[in-house]
């Protein structure tokens, strides 16, 4: 049976910490690159600070971890990419990468509708000693390329391994979670298969107050978010970007 | 112009001549491995019979590939023959504790992801049917490098045509897709790549 993998982001319960931006970057290579400035930077999880524009005791703010949504249908990046390097993946609905095939021009990040894709301008480079704590199971992505969350492919593939080594085709859901989820101190972070109807995720998307963005798209992102707040939730169709500013570039 | 067919067919055969005996020359750089091994012995002396007895694989389902100096220890720890190969293994490798620097032909680029558990644990597919019957040899093999793309000449195959090519010749991508193909398993970019 295919799998369907998704997210829901509690942001009543999202302190802006960023542990899940460090925790993604040490999982998946991604170089520290302190000339970039928030557009330049590479930030496959990226913490976002939204207000609801009231001043004095009227003022509310959230914070919004955004991501690669994983779109499901009529993927933006997928349609534009001359290079077919992004692709669904049909057995885990994972919107693949390949930055090896990637050349550089840059529609899919115009395309996506979350700004959820990242250029590498420079080389990566790492302060000296810590090239020996990279991540094997992640290869380490070159200037002139795009990259994005691939939903920690490479914990997917120790599970799959691990899977294997005892004959089995499915993978024990517990030995794959997203570094991110893993990393989030006050769980607000959820990981699980939309496809499993008896998932605790399957059951939690269904709640009122469980939401998506941009859904006019129609594009189904299997990342959802949550909130208790009105406002927080009228934001999933927002256009505008007044109130936003970027936790960390 | 009656010599027009006899320069083409000149220069033709100068390219072919080039192309086909010269490139390949210029293009691979040949390696020794730092010591002599061989496989038949081995299976022959010390009864081993499969591969993995020594090419293990480890708990979590990773493979550990070429085995680690504990293993040939476990043998070796003292010289057990008179070649030049059994000293070198001995005082260079054994006795300091460090491993055989051994080049890997079939090392893949980074971004591929192979694992082994699901092609010989979940498929059942025989070591041989990529890796050659190279367990039963005599000899070990010089290896070949690539100058351009850095890789062992196992990945591209022997031929520099691939043209009649054996299954367990050459290790790229189109030949991981062509045996998918023939076993009819569909796996996306993410099921090999990393």
């Amino acid at each position: 049976m295919s799998a369907r993998y998704g997210m829901v982001i509690d942001l009543d319960r999202c302190t802006g910490c960023g542990a899940c931006m460090m925790a993604c970057a040490a999982e998946n290579n991604v170089p520290p690159v302190p000339r970039a400035t928030p557009r330049t930077g590479l930030t496959p999880m990226l913490v976002r600070k939204v207000s609801n524009g009231g001043e004095g005791v009227d003022r509310r703010e959230v914070f919004i971890p955004i991501m690669c949504m994983h779109c499901e249908r009529e993927t933006p990046c997928v349609g534009v990419c001359p290079q077919q390097a992004v692709e669904v993946d049909k057995a885990t609905g994972i919107v693949m990468q390949m930055p090896q095939r990637c050349l550089g021009c840059r529609y899919c990040m115009t395309a996506c509708p979350y700004h959820a894709r990242y250029f590498n301008w420079w080389d990566p480079q790492w302060p000296a000693g810590m090239e020996k704590a990279l991540n094997p199971g992640v290869a380490v992505r070159m200037r002139g390329v795009v990259e994005k969350c691939n939903l920690c492919h490479a914990r997917l593939h120790s599970a799959t391994q691990k899977a294997a080594a005892t004959g089995k085709r499915e993978i024990n859901p517990a030995d794959y979670v997203p570094a991110c989820v893993e990393a989030c101190p006050t769980a607000a972070i959820r990981f699980g298969n939309l496809a499993d109807k008896h998932d605790p995720l399957s059951l939690e998307v269904r709640s009122p107050d469980t939401f998506r963005f941009l859904t006019r798209l129609g594009t189904e992102p299997k990342v959802y978010y949550k909130s208790k707040e009105a406002w927080v939730r009228a934001l999933a169709e927002s256009n505008s970007g007044s109130g936003v500013e970027t936790k960390r570039g | 112009m009656a010599r027009t067919p006899l320069v083409f067919g000149l220069g033709l055969a100068v390219a072919l001549l080039v192309g086909w005996v010269a490139f390949p020359r210029v293009l691979y750089v040949q390696r020794h491995q730092p010591l002599e091994f061989r496989h038949k012995t081995h299976a022959e002396k010390s009864g081993i019979v499969q591969c993995s007895e020594c090419h293990a694989f480890r708990d979590d389902g990773t493979f550990a590939g070429i085995p680690s100096i504990a293993i040939c220890t476990a043998c070796h720890s003292e010289r057990i023959g008179t070649t030049n190969a059994e000293a070198t293994l001995v005082e260079n490798y054994i006795k300091p504790g460090q491993e055989t620097p051994w080049l890997v032909y079939a090392r893949q680029p980074a971004n591929v992801w192979f694992p082994h558990a699901v092609h010989v644990q979940r498929a059942a597919l025989e070591c041989r049917e990529c890796h050659s019957p190279y367990g039963e040899s005599d000899e070990v093999r010089i290896y070949q490098l690539n100058r351009v793309s850095g890789y062992s000449r196992d990945i591209w195959g022997p031929s520099i045509s691939r043209l009649r090519r054996a299954p367990h010749e050459g290790m790229k991508m189109s030949d991981c897709e062509d045996c998918h193909r023939r076993r009819n398993v569909e796996v996306g970019c993410i099921g090999c790549h990393q």
